[in-house]
């Protein structure tokens, strides 16, 4: 919590540096190989342009982040990459929204398949009112996932470093469990049914800098088997957690306001030699 | 500022006096006619209890009523009341449901409205309305039966169960949508697997109250399942012959001649009144327990 004091005191630029680095494991990028591939992509609302012309490329087994003010899209973004909005009145998209190289919104594409292949975990742990072992285990039976049910709930339950906390009451409700062990018992439940990609909507900020941590190390974990993108609004977080980050700012132009994705490199980079001014007032809390 | 009177400054002053009776007039009425609802019901059961309780015994719940002369009972009415609601209960309750289902997960905002609008213009149609569709539809020409009494009686509680089910089912927070459709899940095993399971005391509670409205509903079995016998055994036979139930045989007693008659009407209203009460009441804090559990 010191860097987002020390940051609101004006202190910045220097301190972004040493936190970004450090967040970091290892130079470079684990893997170039592309799972989302976006060009000219539009997300509409109706006759509201809510994001515009974003061009980016989302690495495999990368964390990514998406970071910004509120209501530049980035929520917005991230739902588009596996249909989450579809149920929306008025959405829609143009441009091109790439998924190894199959078009996420292009004809003979199921949403129920692309969300079985890209799983998410929402801001608020959402557990279902069940026990926490019918809570991993429903939907890989309903996948026809029932073979070896016991091994793969564990499995699902260690992945989200939540099962020596559990494995004792395991038929007990899930709504019994911490903020902080729904939120791994919802990622947990993401990973059961072995998806490709995980994307985590503000998977944190409804939890406490104990869980927050927990939350983030778990992730450096889950990037070994799965692609991740995280959306969050603390930059801290997106510096200690992802390798690649993306700026997405509001654009106010006869007074609509539009989303548009300013500035996506490596987070290093962002946060420290920013290309954009903009990105640079917002990494240095110069915003607005 | 001056004040008017230098004694009390900050007692009433100017028309205040006057306002302030005003709003003592407006809320003892208000407050009268609330009471007024409660002492109509209290009146009502009282009467009917004060009337009813001395016909009650053992033989009046298990034998059926005498052509003529005292004593007998009610039986064939209190099964055949069960029978006629239940098959009613039978068509209405997933037809209501997969209404309500339909409005709150699957129908946009612009197909729900008119669909919720008659449902509620449906729940406004008199009951005799119903009474006479059914009877033109199935009793003219073939004649009473206790299928017709119970096809009368579910329309009155579709709209019920439907639109109770609906509020219920908006309750389920959109999350936990949410949560399974991003497992790969389809929009109805979400509907199955989660928002119904968490809606089902709502619902169960919503269709006991259609139940409780059925069970008392008399016009609609006055042109559909009213011409029994008394003392007809229930034979089950719903397809053949009219059914004897409580709220026809309260009305044929009264309009009979014998006080011993009268009596037993009293009795059989004491009875419907006690059953509708009782599943109501049961209701209404099982839903109201279902409320607070969902809304935690």
């Amino acid at each position: 919590m010191d860097e987002i004091t020390q940051r609101e005191d004006g202190a910045a630029p220097p301190l972004m540096a040493p936190l970004a680095v450090s967040a970091r494991d290892s130079s470079g990028l684990t893997s170039r190989e592309v799972v989302f591939d976006m060009s000219d992509l539009n997300v509409y609302y109706g006759e509201t342009l809510a994001l515009r012309g974003v061009n980016m490329q989302i690495y495999k087994n990368v964390i990514t982040a998406m970071i910004g003010p509120s209501g530049c899209g980035k929520s917005t973004f991230v739902r588009s990459l596996n249909r989450m909005n579809d149920s929306i009145a008025g959405f829609r998209v143009t441009g091109q929204a790439l998924y190894h190289g199959h078009d996420i919104y292009g004809s003979g594409v199921d949403p129920v398949e692309v969300r079985r292949r890209i799983g998410m975990v929402f801001q608020r742990p959402n557990p279902f009112p069940k026990s926490i072992f019918d809570n991993i285990a429903w939907a890989p039976r309903i996948l026809g996932l029932r073979a070896n049910l016991n091994e793969r709930v564990e499995k699902a339950l260690r992945g989200a470093a939540l099962w020596d906390e559990v494995k004792d009451r395991l038929k007990q409700s899930a709504l019994g469990l911490s903020g902080g062990q729904q939120q791994r018992l919802c990622i947990a439940r993401a990973i059961a049914i072995e998806p490709d990609v995980l994307l985590l909507d503000e998977p944190a900020s409804a939890l406490d800098p104990i869980s927050t941590a927990s939350i983030e190390e778990l992730m450096h974990s889950l990037k070994r088997d799965y692609t991740l993108v995280i959306v969050t609004h603390n930059m801290q977080q997106a510096a200690r957690v992802a390798e690649r980050t993306a700026f997405f700012s509001l654009d106010v132009t006869d007074g609509k306001r539009t989303g548009v994705l300013v500035e996506y490199d490596d987070t290093e980079k962002l946060f420290t030699r920013p290309a954009d001014k903009r990105t640079e007032d917002y990494v240095t809390g110069r915003f607005g | 500022m001056a004040f008017a009177d230098s004694a009390n400054p900050l007692g009433p002053s100017g028309n205040l006096p006057r306002r302030k009776r005003v709003d003592f007039a407006m809320r003892s009425s208000a407050t009268a006619a609330a009471m007024l609802a409660v002492a109509v019901l209290v009146i009502v059961i009282a009467s009917v209890v004060a009337k009813g309780a001395s016909a009650l015994s053992l033989d009046f719940f298990t034998k059926a009523p005498p052509l003529d002369g005292a004593g007998g009972g009610i039986l064939p009415e209190i099964v055949g009341t069960g029978l006629i609601v239940g098959i009613a209960t039978a068509f209405a309750l997933p037809i209501g449901v997969l209404i309500a289902i339909f409005l709150s997960e699957f129908a946009g905002a612009r197909l729900a409205y008119p669909i919720r609008l008659a449902l509620d213009l449906l729940n406004g149609l008199p009951s005799i309305v119903i009474a006479v569709f059914v009877y033109g539809l199935l009793v003219l020409g073939s004649g009473q039966t206790g299928m017709a009494g119970s096809i009368a009686l579910a329309i009155i509680m579709v709209p019920l169960i439907a639109r109770s089910s609906q509020e219920v089912l908006r309750l389920v927070p959109q999350t936990q949508r949410e949560a399974a459709l991003a497992l790969g899940m389809s929009r109805w095993r979400t509907t199955l697997g989660i928002v119904l399971p968490a809606a089902l005391s709502g619902i169960i509670t919503g269709a006991v109250l259609a139940i409780a409205r059925a069970a008392g509903e008399t016009a609609p079995l006055l042109l559909t399942s009213s011409f029994f016998t008394p003392n007809q055994p229930v034979t089950g036979n719903i397809f053949g012959q009219a059914i004897p139930n409580i709220p026809i045989e309260i009305f044929n007693q009264l309009e009979a001649a014998s006080p011993y008659d009268h009596a037993r009407a009293w009795g059989a209203a004491l009875v419907l009144v006690a059953i509708i009460l009782m599943v109501s009441v049961t209701a209404r804090v099982l839903l109201g327990r279902s409320r607070r559990k969902m809304q935690r």
